[in-house]
């Protein structure tokens, strides 16, 4: 079980380190957003490989608290970034634009034609 | 008897490590791939085979204690929410022009006469000035206006 554990431990924080590399480097919000999300997984899993190897049930409902709180973290953020985005234009099509800008784009979209 | 145990032992270990090696390789994957939903594509690996596996293999070892029901409960949770967040997050990443569109081989939303940007920008900066079309719209026009219309 010595070597399982290690090799468990080790495959976990590697990927953990990866997705928090990620989280770093992300060039949008969205990147990060999944980065967190997939990092909360990891942690859980951790969480529960802890509880199969070691036998100690204690630890699983954080478990629980977790997973709900990865759900709710990415479902909101998301939320926020759509609640970002401004119509302009008669095509509907959306861009992540202030509304000033929004209405000047749209403003010279129309004296273009 | 104790071969048995000795065969649930090596079933849970298996199990523990191949969770653990799903998500090694939705770090790889996070780090590797080039736009928001192929980085979805690789995070979501663990989040609904990796939990499972790990959560089986955890419950194989605690068997007999009533938290095994409740480490079952975290893996059918995961099947219930997942599927939600990776619609939500995907939807805002397409809208926002955080999908690399030119390495995309159908688009099923893309809009019949406006010709679609192809490039990949991050987040518009919070601070911009408000006077002026975005940096990232400006550009990315500047740049498929270079390109043409888009071969359909």
């Amino acid at each position: 079980m010595t070597v399982v554990s290690w090799l468990a431990y080790g495959m976990l924080g590697a990927g953990a380190l990866l997705a928090l590399v990620r989280l770093g480097a992300g060039p949008s919000l969205l990147d990060r957003v999944v980065a967190t999300d997939t990092l909360l997984v990891i942690i859980a899993a951790g969480l529960a490989v802890h509880a199969g190897l070691e036998r100690d049930p204690t630890v699983v409902p954080v478990l629980v608290v977790v997973s709900l709180l990865a759900f709710v973290g990415s479902v909101s953020v998301a939320r926020y970034i759509g609640g970002m985005l401004v119509r302009f234009g008669d095509d509907s099509q959306d861009a992540g634009l202030p509304q000033a800008a929004a209405e000047r784009t749209a403003r010279t979209a129309q004296g273009d034609r | 008897m104790t071969a048995l145990d000795t065969a649930v032992d090596v079933l849970a270990a298996v199990l523990l490590l191949l969770g653990a090696f799903l998500c090694l390789t939705a770090g790889l994957g996070l780090v590797r791939f080039p736009d928001v939903l192929t980085r979805m594509h690789a995070g979501t690996k663990p989040q609904v085979l990796g939990v499972l596996l790990i959560m089986v293999g955890a419950a194989i070892r605690l068997q007999g204690r009533s938290v095994a029901w409740m480490l079952l409960l975290v893996a059918a949770f995961q099947l219930l929410t997942a599927p939600v967040s990776a619609h939500m997050i995907s939807r805002v990443a397409y809208r926002r022009r955080h999908v690399r569109r030119d390495l995309l081989l159908v688009d099923e939303l893309r809009t019949g006469g406006v010709v679609p940007d192809s490039v990949h920008r991050g987040d518009e900066s919070a601070d911009a000035p408000a006077g002026e079309p975005g940096d990232v719209l400006a550009e990315s026009r500047r740049e498929d206006q270079g390109r043409g219309p888009y071969p359909s």
